[in-house]
């Protein structure tokens, strides 16, 4: 009896499979998931995505890395300082007047000396995105982002060279120095005065 | 002289023909799997990924022959040769046609039995001279198994050698369709003598035969280490089994026997079962059908088609069928095949004597 059920279940296993070996094995038809026919699809065809060829559309709205956009980031170190696994590394320099503004309005008044992620770090959990002040910090929707040095996954969005950064962190510097040297000439002159 | 040189070519050619059958064999194979899976197999290299197996043996052929530092050099060294030529020996006696045969030997069957077996000896050296504890386990699951498995497909073998009173693979075939000299009768009542094609095939001479062919073709399957009974090279449980420890070329010998000896027993099978070289067209009245379609040519296109639908069924299976447990095995193999192999044999005899 048992004999019998291994052969019936097996020829039930054998015929299931040789429906598949005749089914249609051409390339995967793409479509997007919001597609009314998706799943109904995956039945029919074969499941290889032949990748760089084929792609599967993804949502607009996809998070699958981050991307910032420089010119509105006012470097305030929140995106650094929410972020779980510190990915992020943010070196700012204080500038000696206000620089411009953001899109939203917002003045800016530091220099981002270095605004890198490390996106072999990153766990893609979106608290930078939400903390940003003036949401320069975005995930866009695009997934593919294989490199060949791991290095090379460190996103650097400064466009900074070191020799400005040096420029500006001397004003800066010279700037803090001429205050120090005023407000001790001030104290003197008070001091002289009374 | 002349006869060296023939001897010389016939070697030769079966060498690249078993060659040639890998590689085709195991693009055919990475195809019906990924069918089977719904996925596409290769695409990329040549069309369809046809020159996918052509790449690999040129990948292989470039890699480096490591011999691991315990190892038992010699048996290390020797055992994929001996697996090989085990399996490509076994060639020789095979019938390709009427009057084509490589070596026309009267005990052909007998030959190709005894010969085959020496490729459990290659796989035990392999396994014992990797000095790797995963390889021997293969290796001694192997002896088991190709041991074991041989009692049924032999008493399978013995029961259609009891029915045509021959080892000699090419009298065997010729009994099977209209040059056969003697007369044949379809299930032992009807004369088909001048009929031939399907109905003189011995499965359907003796109809007990066709059980014996499921024998043979399940013993069969352990025997070339397929799955389900792909226990000595069980991947998940024993890294690879007992090729664990053999790389470039060496591996690409033990993975031509493997698909050697798929082609030799799913031969076997047709040449003793299936009609050898015969048509399966019969004549028809004043349409000669099975006398059109039997001669040297079409002999190697029938046998050829006849093992290569065989060598797909088992391709079909290894895919399906889970992996058996070494006491499924064993339970199946003594419990099941061997009783039934020799009622096989058993009805064999009366046949012979009452009904032949």
């Amino acid at each position: 009896m048992k004999l019998i059920n291994g052969f019936t279940t097996a020829w039930k296993g054998l015929s299931l499979t040789v429906k598949h070996l005749f089914a249609n094995n051409s390339a995967r038809e793409i479509t997007t998931v919001s597609d009314s026919n998706y799943f109904k699809q995956l039945e029919k065809g074969t499941n290889t995505i032949q990748y760089p060829k084929q792609q599967l559309p993804v949502p607009e709205i996809g998070r699958y890395q981050l991307d910032v956009e420089m010119d509105d980031c006012i470097v305030c170190d929140l995106c650094a300082k929410v972020c779980p696994v510190d990915c992020i590394d943010i070196e700012a320099i204080k500038a000696t007047e206000a620089i411009g503004q953001t899109s939203d309005g917002t003045t800016k008044r530091l220099y981002a000396a270095k605004f890198d992620i490390d996106m072999a770090k990153c766990m893609y959990c979106g608290l930078c995105t939400i903390v940003c002040p003036t949401e320069c910090i975005v995930m866009t929707n695009q997934y593919d982002k294989t490199v060949f040095e791991l290095s090379d996954l460190v996103y650097e969005f400064s466009d900074m060279p070191p020799e400005v950064a040096a420029e500006k962190r001397a004003l800066f510097d010279k700037q803090q120095a001429e205050k120090q040297a005023a407000k001790l000439a001030a104290m003197q002159k008070k001091e002289g005065g009374a | 002289m002349n006869y060296y040189i023939t001897y010389f070519i016939v070697a030769i050619g079966l060498f690249s023909f078993s060659a040639f059958f890998a590689l085709f064999g195991v693009y055919a194979e990475r195809k019906i799997s990924a069918f089977i899976q719904d996925r596409l197999g290769p695409t990329e290299t040549g069309k369809f990924g046809s020159l996918q197996t052509l790449a690999d043996i040129v990948k292989m052929i470039q890699k480096e022959l490591i011999i691991p530092a315990a190892a038992d050099k010699w048996l290390f060294m020797l055992a994929p040769a001996v697996i090989f030529i085990a399996v490509y020996m076994g060639f020789a006696a095979l019938p390709w046609g009427p009057g084509l045969i490589p070596s026309k030997i009267n005990l052909g069957i007998y030959y190709i039995f005894a010969i085959i077996s020496i490729e459990t000896l290659g796989i035990l050296m392999a396994g014992w001279g990797s000095n790797n504890k995963y390889s021997i386990l293969g290796a001694m699951r192997s002896a088991a198994q190709i041991i074991s498995y041989e009692i049924p497909a032999g008493f399978a073998i013995i029961s259609v050698v009891m029915i045509a009173q021959t080892l000699d693979l090419q009298a065997v075939a010729m009994q099977q369709g209209v040059l056969s000299a003697e007369k044949i009768t379809f299930a032992g009542f009807w004369d088909v003598t001048k009929i031939g094609g399907l109905l003189s095939w011995n499965i359907f001479r003796a109809p007990h035969l066709i059980i014996a062919f499921v024998i043979y073709f399940i013993a069969s399957l352990a025997e070339s280490n397929r799955a389900p009974f792909d226990i000595p090279e069980a991947e998940s449980e024993l890294v690879a089994g007992f090729h664990t420890e053999f790389t470039g070329i060496r591996f690409a010998l033990v993975f031509l026997a493997e698909y050697s000896m798929m082609f030799l027993v799913s031969m076997i099978g047709v040449i003793l079962f299936l009609g050898a070289w015969n048509t399966p067209l019969p004549n028809m009245g004043p349409v000669h059908l099975a006398d059109w379609t039997t001669n040297m040519w079409w002999g190697i296109l029938w046998v050829t088609l006849k093992t290569l639908g065989l060598v797909a069924i088992q391709m079909w299976i290894r895919w399906t069928l889970p992996r058996f447990r070494v006491d499924q095995l064993m339970n199946l193999c003594w419990k099941v095949l061997t009783p039934l192999a020799f009622l096989c044999v058993l009805i064999s005899g009366v046949w012979r004597v009452w009904l032949m």
